[in-house]
């Protein structure tokens, strides 16, 4: 579909549910294309290709809300479609904080070039796909003899939209993603076939790493792990490789969502201007980085993208509020989710953190575990490598940490310098002091 | 891999409310007039699926299925005591794949036009690269079992027919506990009609209907706040929801959040951890269960991987992967490449029975399929996946085992797990349970991790009870990018010892 077809048929159905009663509408409309690649033992193991179409609503009719969505595009059938779901939008209950976000929140400029589509994708054929993701299997197969088995991995997916607001916003956005790595399995004697993975993202297919790197670091990360067992229950130092720190951030994110605070599921409720976590602690949420996974110039609801920051040396500044609940806490609206995430980041790479560490563990891997919103309770269960006298030792699992998510960053000593750089979420290495594993 | 049990709470929920759908299936009709309203419902019939074989298997793949299927989902929400919010969701579409040998084409399209269907054929027909002929293939109908026969399809059902159900069970939370400040609650149905025809000379259709509930609650006392959910789901009409399952959805709701104000952290360590019987199956999910599908044996990553015939447990313990079990939420009539649904035993009396298998695993190993290829919609090729995982009931009674232990924890209920196969690693989330202090429940715990080695754990499960309970939540399984719905289940037992979270 074409944009200007795209756009007339958005606008066409937000007439038509004007006409068949709703006072307000939100009518967003995607088209992608999406290849997926794997590649395993010298040969494709699957390939995959298809366009998908998307259609959703959100409806206010009378005060009263409801959303709805559909991949069939044929305006026949959408004619039907609206009539039915404006006419079951009246079963609900009124709710007067239901409506579009305020015109004001649509200021500014929505139509930045983020340099988030690739030019270079319509040139890009199957055969170099699969190229790459063969010298990616190729470069992980000859990395190392423990190796059992490496799956290279490639996925790129293109994608357009618009979304028009029935009170006079109009946005598109066509962007393209490109993804590549592998996962590797490797022999530990008779114990167990350790695995890991390294994948990599971007919005430019010539910004993906070299295949001999992706393939070589995904064997990498398996073979560190040969060896790893579980070590007594001791307080260690921790230090949290950048990819996987996420984990831990999530848990502080979920209760900064407007929602969690007017529902009083959130250990945050009431801490805007407090300190929550170390010092060293700063993030800003960026949506307008050039190339960035999660730039934007608009959110989902069409509210006006800015820079904000959300922690300065462990103060919380700011809350993600989404229109809905933002009326219902008498909060502005900046947007109910997060882009990019970036950090005041440390002068040192982690290697170098490493080195000052008299015993701690070096988390490379969480797995399962999860945390409780509403009181900031956490338990989680890691991998990573022993560090003694400044040096790695050996590999550790089947471990857990267990605590409160807000004295856990309070427990932040340091901040590494190396951003990771396949995720919206930018995050640094991290180093907490005195935390308790709990093992054998 | 992982699975959780939250349902409902994302905010990019679909859904849809009743009667758009045009259709009207009879139930008392015989399977090949079905099977024309199927191929009606679609706007297909038998010589096209014949067209998108013969394309599909044109550059000499060795086999080729279609799935069409179209979904209606609807979620109706309530908050801040209104219900305030639905959702709909409709999806339409068909999945073609060629296999040849191990490998995969797939495409799928939205578009179900003779033109659309065969460009996604000849998509998927790129896994091969030599050529083919392909006569017509003439076209088997399969009548599986129904294990969820419904009276009421969903989409008959008027949302002002569910609406008072969300405010039953919002009343009865607020009425419980003074202590509760606030309620949400999601309703959720869905029916999904798939047809299905692969180059083997198989059709079959299948009506998947399913429901789930989903309440939760904030309470507060002294100024702290606890919040918990509680969920029902199943392959069920409206008729499951009885005043009595209402009402049990807001007790549960409230006493699971409730307790929590005195819960302690146990000393984080190893001990003996007593599962209760129900959704602590999710220890067989994660501990055995990823590891016995087929296409991680295939590719030799599992820590399962040449174990068939091997003793892995105590002779107590046996282990099946169930898609038989009447209306549960992992039952399948027929998996998603036309095999007809069964009980496979991962373990029998101890010994590591069978793989689950899909059609490319089973043609790998020479074994027959066992039911277990299973995808997320027609957006994607099916996998080995699980069921209902479950243990069958042991020699022993909930009593003793607990009596039996003199400090350890009593694990009750879940929100979600994870497991590496190669390592075998696994964890599982205990949302509430008990400290267990010489032989007698004593204080209430929350929120901590347990984590094992899967065949380590296996072998020290050493007690079962006889008291076997399905899980009743809405648990969803993930894998490669793909939820399947499932259930688990499990008698009481314990593992005489496990890493569990806790405090120094």
């Amino acid at each position: 579909m074409k944009s200007k077809e795209r756009k007339e048929l958005a606008k066409w159905i937000s007439v038509k549910l004007g006409k068949a009663g709703a006072d307000e509408s939100s009518v967003y409309i995607s088209n992608s294309r999406k290849i997926e690649i794997e590649y395993r033992d010298g040969q494709i193991e699957k390939l995959k290709e298809s366009t998908q179409n998307s259609l959703s609503l959100d409806l206010y009719v009378d005060s009263k809300y409801s959303s709805h969505s559909t991949n069939n595009l044929d305006r026949k059938d959408l004619e039907k479609f609206i009539e039915e779901t404006v006419s079951m939008t009246k079963y609900l209950s009124k709710d007067k904080f239901r409506s579009l976000p305020d015109k004001k929140l649509y200021e500014g400029e929505t139509d930045l070039d983020l340099k988030l589509n690739d030019p270079d994708y319509s040139k890009l054929e199957t055969r170099q796909r699969v190229e790459l993701v063969r010298e990616v299997e190729s470069a992980a197969k000859k990395r190392s003899d423990k190796l059992i088995s490496a799956t290279a991995g490639y996925s790129d997916i293109f994608s357009e939209s618009v979304m028009v607001n029935s009170n006079g916003f109009i946005g598109e956005k066509v962007s393209t993603s490109y993804s590549c790595g592998a996962e590797a399995t490797v022999k530990d004697g008779d114990k167990g076939r350790p695995e890991d993975y390294y994948y990599s993202r971007s919005r430019f297919f010539k910004e993906l790493p070299s295949p001999q790197f992706l393939g070589e670091k995904a064997v990498d990360y398996a073979v560190r792990k040969i060896g790893q067992e579980k070590i007594n229950s001791g307080i260690f130092d921790m230090i949290i490789e950048n990819r996987s720190v996420g984990r831990i951030l999530h848990a502080l994110y979920g209760p900064m969502s407007a929602s969690s605070i007017q529902q009083k599921r959130s250990f945050l409720d009431g801490k805007i201007g407090k300190q929550i976590t170390s010092e060293k602690l700063t993030i800003i949420d960026d949506p307008l980085i050039p190339k960035g996974l999660g730039s934007r110039s608009f959110d989902s609801e069409g509210i006006t993208s800015r820079k904000r920051t959300i922690i300065e040396n462990g103060i919380l500044k700011d809350y993600y509020i989404d229109s809905y609940y933002g009326k219902k806490l008498g909060m502005t609206p900046n947007s109910g989710s997060s882009s990019n995430l970036v950090f005041e980041y440390g002068k040192r790479p982690i290697k170098d953190i490493v080195k000052n560490i008299n015993k701690g563990i070096l988390v490379t891997s969480f797995i399962g575990g999860n945390s409780n919103p509403t009181t900031g309770d956490f338990s989680y269960g890691v991998m990573g490598l022993l560090i003694e006298k400044g040096k790695i030792i050996k590999p550790v699992n089947e471990m857990n940490i267990t605590g409160n998510i807000s004295k856990l960053w309070g427990k932040l000593v340091e901040v590494g310098n190396d951003p990771y750089p396949y995720s919206s979420w930018r995050t640094p290495s991290v180093h907490f002091s005195d935390i308790h594993f709990s093992g054998k | 891999m992982s699975i959780s049990a939250k349902g409902a709470a994302a905010a990019s929920i679909p859904l849809l409310f009743g009667n758009n759908i045009n259709m009207a299936f009879g139930n008392d009709m015989s399977g090949s007039s079905q099977l024309g309203e199927y191929y009606s419902h679609f706007g297909i019939d038998k010589k096209m699926i014949q067209d998108i074989f013969s394309t599909a298997l044109s550059y000499g793949g060795d086999y080729c299925d279609v799935f069409f299927q179209h979904t209606i989902s609807n979620y109706i929400g309530l908050e801040d005591k209104q219900v305030n919010r639905a959702f709909s969701n409709i999806d339409f579409g068909v999945g073609i794949r060629v296999l040849k040998g191990d490998q995969t084409g797939y495409s799928f399209t939205e578009d179900i036009s003779p033109k659309a269907m065969k460009l996604a054929a000849k998509t998927a027909a790129n896994i091969a690269s030599g050529s083919g002929k392909v006569d017509p293939i003439d076209l088997k109908l399969i009548k599986p079992k129904n294990y969820y026969p419904v009276k009421t399809k969903w989409e008959d059902v008027r949302i002002d027919q569910k609406i008072p159900y969300l405010q039953k069970i919002n009343d009865k939370i607020f009425s419980l506990d003074k202590r509760v400040i606030k309620s949400s609650i999601w309703f959720i149905d869905q029916s999904s009609y798939i047809l299905e025809a692969s180059s083997d000379g198989l059709i079959s259709y299948d009506y998947q209907p399913m429901t789930l509930s989903y309440v939760s609650c904030t309470a507060e006392e002294n100024g702290k706040k606890e919040n918990n959910s509680f969920s029902l789901a199943i392959r069920d009409g409206i008729e499951f929801f009885t005043p009595k399952r209402l009402d049990q959805l807001a007790e549960e709701t409230v006493k699971r959040t409730v307790s929590l104000f005195d819960a302690v952290k146990p000393k984080g360590g190893e001990m003996e951890v007593v599962l209760a019987a129900g959704s602590s199956g999710i220890l067989l999910h994660e501990a055995i269960g990823h590891g016995m599908e087929a296409d991680f044996n295939r590719k030799k990553v599992s820590i399962f991987s040449d174990k068939i015939n091997k003793p892995v447990a105590e002779k107590i313990v046996s282990i099946v992967d169930d898609g038989t079990n009447p209306s549960i939420r992992g039952s399948i009539n027929i998996d998603d490449e036309n095999i007809e649904s069964q009980r496979t035993f991962l373990v029998r009396d101890g010994i590591l029975e069978s793989y689950l298998h899909d059609r490319i695993s089973a043609n790998h190993y020479n074994v027959k399929p066992t039911g277990n290829g299973r995808r997320q919609s027609f957006r994607f090729a099916p996998l080995p996946r699980m069921r209902n995982t479950f243990m069958l009931p042991g020699p022993h009674k909930k009593e003793e085992i607990i009596k039996s232990v003199k400090n350890g924890l009593y694990a009750e209920t879940f929100t979600n797990g994870e497991v590496y196969i190669g390592a075998g690693d696994f964890t599982f989330y205990v949302k509430s349970g008990y400290l267990i202090e010489n032989g007698k429940l004593t204080k209430p715990v929350k929120d901590i991790n347990i984590i094992g080695n899967g065949p380590e754990v296996l072998k020290k499960i050493n007690m079962v009870a006889d008291d076997f309970k399905m899980a009743e939540g809405g648990w969803t399984c993930g894998k490669s990018g793909q939820g399947v719905p499932v259930s688990m289940g499990l008698p009481t037992i314990k593992v005489s010892s496990i890493t569990v979270g806790g405090v120094r």
